[in-house]
């Protein structure tokens, strides 16, 4: 639960209870429903099973499969006809399943749900919402475990966000759905069953916004999604050797938070930023190159990049190797000069 | 309204012969070739020749400004008036129209103006029209992507009881990629108020029907997703006609997607870019040219004494007039600003966007463009 996290004051708020990602994702997407009859969800396996990761759990029971169906499986076909449902004022929320299998949807999101709006001069909006549960560490088979953040977050005209916890989870799904742009929400599935208690609903910063999850005044560590908690173990195991590691959750990774990353790093005049994508051409080359253009003089170090390695994602058993660990973080850390 | 439906498959192959309603001399059809559908009335008959000729005009002039430079490009429909006019006449206003880049004359049909429509080709805007006034969608350039937005629209339609119909258009090349499929199949399974129009123009570019297909036609297609599938003679905008509103009927009260085959050719070439005689024959054209499908209700209307001398100089008159102010609004050059590039974007505003845009205006201030001005500006 993030530290700016609070209960909205107009809705009357449950007493919390401790709830998973998965879990708030289900309550956001039930609470839209149930606000706006235009909220309509559909994709593969969404119905009946309530989604392979339970996220639409028990939504079919209650709205009916007029409001939420199980479409064919094709995933052009899901993103090319809520296209279609949101030029008609419907707004589409849809499910990729995994990251790997939106790639067939590939043209219909750049080419379409990226472009329509300027393609029309704002004469057709597209509020739709591209649910894709993302990354690594469930111990999934090949095709299973892609980090495909970069492909969105380099396209204009998306917007792509990635929560890391339970009540921003909630928060930015409900904010995603009320946006009148397209938005592409990742969902990091290892990140799916982590609990905290909430009460909800629950509104937390804009999710547009990066925020500063835990203070610190020697190093910023960057992280989004799966790789805030490995930030913030990285920030409690270098606590205890008396370095103060501040750890800036971007959330939004399309537009990018310039002004609360760069705030962080002149403070602590080091930054480093972590991900599970392979680091060539990935999400961290832009961070690391955004926050040397804007603060190079408050910079003591170079910007460092902790990711996967430039390789596909490795089979289910070998998974650990690939993905960045506190421990590694720690010692690319130690690969600065820290006298100067 | 329940999305359960019923499971009643359609599992009759259309006619191998396309069906046609009037014949290449202008004679009306009798017996098993109509396939059952009826000649539509004289007015109608005499509107939809009225529509085809001002839009050939169009075309025509259209294509000569092309050459002289005014437009970037422009994929001509010459040749294509009965599938494109015959098609879109048999929706209603309230129905939507999801174009290819190849059917501005669809979009003539709709009442869009020319300057408009050519806003794209002219390289103003990627798109120039109010989609939702004239309830068509911007020209679609990805082959067979728009085929699943008329998909989702006329679903979504459903879903709100509206009764609406979305017509999207589909060349024979384009029903070769994964979209085309998806679009045909969640529309059948979904039981979508969608009408699917093939024009069969017999060529991708420069590739051929025999490399899309080994299906006997493009129609038979349908079968295998449980859909109608109608064969039709492209050049006869009578069967076009009929076909397709029946189709939308169909679609309008409850009937689910209907794939119609329009068997015609692209007598242009495929843009101004292209050069068509490295790839067909000329006599293959001429051909064509002899089956032309102005000619063909024309032949049938004077026959029946239906269009008088007076009506073809009036008619003419208006497709003169029409051309007169495409080229009028084509030889002047539109005031652009080069600053819009970033208000489009996106609906919520952006910090690095507005960055960009004040670098650009400054830019511009500083007279980085000066040996643009009036090109841009």
């Amino acid at each position: 639960m993030t530290a700016t996290a609070t209960s909205s004051p107009a809705a009357e708020a449950s007493a919390p209870t401790q709830l998973t990602m998965a879990g708030a994702l289900n309550a956001a997407l039930r609470d839209a429903m149930a606000a706006d009859d235009r909220v309509i969800v559909y994709g593969e396996d969404v119905g009946p099973l309530g989604g392979v990761f339970r996220v639409t759990d028990g939504l079919q029971a209650e709205f009916g499969d007029h409001r939420i169906w199980d479409s064919p499986l094709a995933e052009s076909g899901i993103i090319g006809t809520a296209v279609g449902m949101a030029m008609y004022g419907m707004r589409p929320v849809v499910e990729m399943q995994f990251d790997a299998f939106s790639y067939p949807a590939f043209e219909q999101m750049v080419s379409h749900v990226a472009k329509m709006r300027n393609r029309t001069k704002g004469r057709v909006t597209l509020p739709m919402v591209v649910r894709i549960p993302c990354a690594g560490a469930i111990g999934g088979v090949e095709h299973h475990s892609d980090s495909s953040e970069s492909y969105w977050a380099s396209t204009p005209g998306l917007t792509v966000v990635m929560p890391s916890n339970p009540a921003d989870a909630y928060s930015m799904l409900r904010e995603a759905i009320e946006s009148d742009d397209p938005v592409v929400f990742m969902e990091p599935k290892s990140r799916y069953w982590s609990k905290a208690p909430l009460a909800l609903p629950v509104t937390t910063a804009p999710m547009d916004r990066a925020e500063v999850v835990r203070e610190g005044t020697d190093v910023t560590l960057i992280g989004y999604g799966p790789t805030v908690r490995t930030a913030l173990e990285a920030a409690d195991a270098a606590a205890a050797e008396g370095l103060s590691i501040e750890v800036v959750d971007l959330r939004s990774l399309s537009p990018f938070d310039d002004a609360t990353v760069s705030a962080s790093v002149r403070k602590t005049s080091r930054a480093a930023v972590i991900h599970e994508a392979a680091q060539f051409g990935g999400y961290g080359a832009e961070v690391a190159a955004r926050v040397t253009e804007r603060n190079f003089h408050h910079l003591a170090a170079p910007v460092l990049r902790i990711a996967g390695f430039d390789i596909p994602f490795p089979s289910p058993k070998l998974e650990e190797y690939h993905l960045p660990t506190a421990d590694r973080v720690l010692a690319a850390l130690d690969t600065w000069e820290w006298d100067a | 309204m329940s999305l359960n439906v019923e499971h009643a498959s359609v599992r009759t192959l259309p006619s191998e012969k396309p069906l046609r309603l009037l014949d290449n001399a202008g004679h009306a059809v009798t017996g098993a070739a109509t396939g059952g559908f009826g000649l539509p009335n004289t007015e109608t008959l005499l509107e939809l020749y009225r529509k085809m000729v001002v839009a050939r005009r169009f075309d025509v002039q259209v294509t000569a400004l092309t050459k002289q430079g005014r437009l970037a490009t422009y994929p001509s429909a010459y040749g294509q008036e009965a599938c494109e006019i015959g098609a879109t006449a048999a929706l209603t206003a309230q129905d939507w129209l999801f174009p290819t880049y190849r059917d501005s004359i669809a979009l003539l049909t709709r009442g869009i103006e020319p300057a408009d429509i050519l806003q794209s080709f002219r390289g103003d805007w990627h798109n120039g029209y109010d989609q939702n006034a004239h309830r068509t969608a911007a020209q679609a350039t990805p082959l067979a992507t728009q085929a699943l937005h008329a998909v989702g629209l006329s679903h979504a339609a459903r879903l709100r009881h509206d009764s609406i119909v979305a017509l999207t258009f589909l060349g024979d090349g384009a029903t070769s990629e994964g979209d085309a499929h998806e679009a045909f199949n969640f529309a059948a399974v979904w039981q979508t108020p969608t009408v699917f129009v093939v024009q069969n123009n017999q060529f991708a570019i420069s590739v051929p029907l025999e490399r899309q297909t080994r299906a006997a036609t493009l129609a038979d297609k349908a079968v295998g997703y449980g859909m109608p599938g109608y064969h039709v003679d492209g050049n006869d905008i009578a069967a076009m006609y009929a076909v397709t509103s029946a189709a939308v009927e169909r679609a309008r009260s409850g009937g689910g997607p209907t794939l119609i085959e329009g068997v015609t050719y692209r007598i242009e070439a495929h843009t101004n870019s292209d050069d068509p005689t490295r790839y067909r024959a000329a006599r293959d054209v001429e051909h064509w040219k002899r089956r032309d499908p102005i000619e063909r209700l024309e032949k049938f209307l004077v026959s029946e004494g239906a269009l008088t001398e007076a009506m073809r100089t009036e008619i003419t008159d208006a497709a003169e007039a029409l051309a007169a102010r495409t080229r009028d609004v084509m030889t002047t050059e539109a005031e652009l600003d080069p600053l819009e590039l970033f208000d489009h974007v996106y609906g919520r505003e952006r910090a690095a966007l507005v960055e960009q845009r004040a670098a650009l205006e400054a830019e511009i201030a500083a007279g980085a463009f000066a040996s643009h001005e009036g090109a841009a500006r």
